[in-house]
């Protein structure tokens, strides 16, 4: 059950190892206010993938407590987590992260059938014209009906938004959306994604190695700092 | 359901080259097994209705299955005669409504020669109701006439008023033959698929007269020979029969008829109920019809796994894709109804086509195969049992797309959210 909480995410002495092997994570806590944009950063192997899981719902965690937006992941059967997942979290990858034989249109509206909280929320307003409506504001309004592979990276990555943002979730993950854009592009993204989210009053945690978008963020974290697991050189993950 | 039916149809749709080489392979392993069920039914069906409505056949003492090769399907023959006051006694029984005289023993070109009279254009049924039937001309009436059956027509390319002779014995080669009394087409029997397509016709008369001069089963000497306008004017007594077809006046009486007759004093007979006698010899071949169906079938299994071996290939391709699908909210149980219903659909697509591709060649070929197999393939809705063939082809699916289902299930639960491969 969702609690209220003044936390989009809310960790404490969060622990997770893989089967058999060490504590990839090792987390005395991790704070993230309700539409906060915080920008998570840290090398290869310091447990960035295994905090979006868990985040996620994906994993889930062996010691401590994760709530995400007031809900305790770790209380949750792995079909309610899902549910969770597919109503109140939107993802973005880094590149390639569209589903190849949908058609923009089809890849937006995808997490409203999946998910009927999420369709609900869109009120009068049918998937489709919510498409739109994103779409618009990326500034892409004119590929809708395109299939997603005649796009360039740069507008891949913004269909992915929109699909992360549509059905207003109030939380968004973006796992190193700007990796494959260039440097101008990566600031344009960035806005465009603020810009979305603040509409829907989403909290956005931003994970990325590139260190220049730091500054566009309300809060930096370096899991390198917080994860205990990594510090002691366990991490593998 | 409904979004992962249409996933999955848009996936089968993405891998289109894929999915349609996967679908051929199971439509032509449906299509295939399913005409063999067509063609083994017809083929049972052809057999047992062969010959209908006739209680009793009538020949000398034998084994039975005998008799009802060479009387009905004209293979092999007759090691005795019957005398003809058998035949007029058989006739005159009170419990009999009607009789047919048969006499074999002579062929035209590889096909048999029935010596019969008027009864067997009234009384020969096949095919439970139906009877043979001139296409052209008449039954023969006069010694030399011939009615030739479809098959014999449609090969040798004869018309009305054409003239052929006969030959004495039945082997496709024959060293002697009676071309000194050529008979004239008087008429061609529409198709039956039956033997009677395969035969040639002619009165009982017209039987006496080719052998009128032969002595002791020998021909004539030429200068000894009868000549055909000579016998037109004699009246040749039939001695022999080959057998008698027989219909009882109430089928009950039919088991009655049968032990009466094969207990004749007047000399040994063989008397057999048609439709056992049927039964029986189809139960005593059953075993090549189970070959082919055996066959059909593995001919399925290897279409199916095909289809397995194609979706457990993607699986690892589409490892991003059930990643983007789980950080979008699809649970695992929706990537494994997704595999579940891409097999499902591929082998629903490919049954229909199959199906579809069999009543095609169905509507092309059942002429041909009639006309040349005597195999009579009706287009008619699936039966029952190739409806369940059909249901167990797509259970089958169900359980074989299980396994790529299992493994997609397996990979997104340790895959995550990680699509970096």
């Amino acid at each position: 059950m969702m609690t209220a909480n003044p936390f989009a995410v809310d960790i404490n002495d969060l622990t997770y190892a893989y089967k058999n092997g060490p504590k990839v994570l090792d987390i005395v806590a991790i704070q993230i206010a309700v539409s906060e944009h915080v920008f998570l950063h840290g090398p290869s192997g310091s447990g960035k993938t295994t905090l979006l899981g868990l985040l996620a719902g994906i994993l889930v965690p062996q010691g401590g407590s994760l709530h995400v937006l007031g809900q305790d992941l770790a209380a949750l059967r792995s079909a309610q987590r899902d549910r969770f997942r597919s109503s109140h979290v939107g993802y973005i990858f880094q590149i390639f992260n569209l589903i190849p034989y949908l058609n923009v249109r089809e890849n937006i509206t995808l997490p409203c059938y999946l998910s009927q909280e999420r369709k609900m929320r869109l009120g009068a307003v049918t998937p489709d014209e919510a498409a739109l409506a994103l779409c618009r504001q990326l500034n892409i309004a004119n590929l809708l009906d395109r299939p997603v592979t005649e796009l360039s990276v740069g507008q891949q990555q913004r269909v992915a938004a929109a699909r992360a943002l549509i059905g207003a979730p109030e939380f968004i993950i973006a796992d190193e959306p700007t990796s494959a854009l260039d440097s101008n592009r990566r600031q344009e993204f960035i806005e465009l994604l603020f810009a979305a989210a603040d509409q829907a009053k989403a909290t956005i945690l931003f994970v990325s190695h590139d260190h220049s978008l730091a500054p566009l963020f309300t809060r930096n974290l370096s899991l390198l700092d917080l994860n205990r697991a990594s510090r002691s050189g366990e991490v593998d993950a | 359901m409904k979004i992962a039916l249409r996933l999955a149809w848009r996936s089968l749709l993405n891998r289109r080259l894929a999915s349609i080489l996967t679908i051929l392979s199971v439509a032509l392993s449906v299509a295939l097994l399913i005409g063999v069920e067509r063609v083994r039914q017809s083929a049972r069906s052809s057999f047992i209705n062969t010959i209908s409505q006739t209680d009793l056949i009538v020949g000398a003492r034998g084994g039975g299955i005998p008799l009802l090769l060479y009387t009905v399907f004209h293979m092999g023959n007759a090691t005795n005669n019957i005398s003809f006051a058998t035949y007029e006694k058989i006739s005159s029984d009170p419990n009999v409504a009607w009789t047919i005289p048969l006499s074999l023993g002579d062929s035209h070109r590889g096909y048999r020669v029935v010596g019969t009279n008027v009864d067997f254009y009234a009384h020969y049924h096949y095919r439970r109701n139906q009877q043979p039937r001139f296409g052209a001309g008449a039954e023969p009436k006069a010694m030399f006439d011939v009615a030739v059956g479809s098959a014999v027509a449609a090969k040798l390319g004869y018309r009305i008023g054409d003239h052929l002779t006969l030959s004495h014995g039945v082997g496709e080669v024959s060293f002697h033959s009676h071309d000194d009394k050529p008979f004239s087409v008087t008429g061609i029997l529409d198709p039956t698929g039956t033997p009677i397509d395969r035969s040639v016709f002619i009165t009982l008369q017209g039987l006496e007269a080719i052998h009128a001069d032969w002595e002791d089963g020998a021909p004539p000497l030429p200068e000894h020979a009868i000549k055909s306008a000579d016998l037109q004017t004699r009246n040749l007594p039939v001695r022999e029969l080959t057998a008698v077809l027989v219909g009882a006046k109430s089928r009950a009486d039919s088991l009655g008829l049968q032990r009466q007759w094969s207990e004749f004093k007047g000399e040994p007979l063989s008397a057999i109920i048609p439709g056992l006698a049927l039964d029986d010899l189809w139960e005593a071949i059953s075993y090549a019809e189970n070959g082919l169906r055996v066959v059909a079938i593995f001919v399925v299994v290897v279409g199916l796994l095909g289809l397995l071996v194609s979706i457990y290939n993607s699986l690892n391709e589409r490892r991003r894709e059930m990643a983007i699908l789980r950080s979008v909210g699809a649970g695992p149980g929706l990537i494994f109804a997704l595999m579940i219903l891409e097999a499902v659909l591929l082998t629903v697509v490919g049954a229909a086509s199959g199906v579809a591709f069999m009543y095609l060649l169905l509507f092309a070929l059942s002429p041909l195969i009639e006309l040349n197999f005597g195999l009579y393939l009706p287009i008619s809705p699936l039966a029952s049992t190739e409806q369940w063939y059909l249901v167990a082809i797509v259970g089958l699916s169900f359980i074989l797309g299980a396994i790529p289902a299992w493994r997609a299930y397996r990979n997104t639960l340790s895959d995550g959210l990680t699509i970096r491969l």
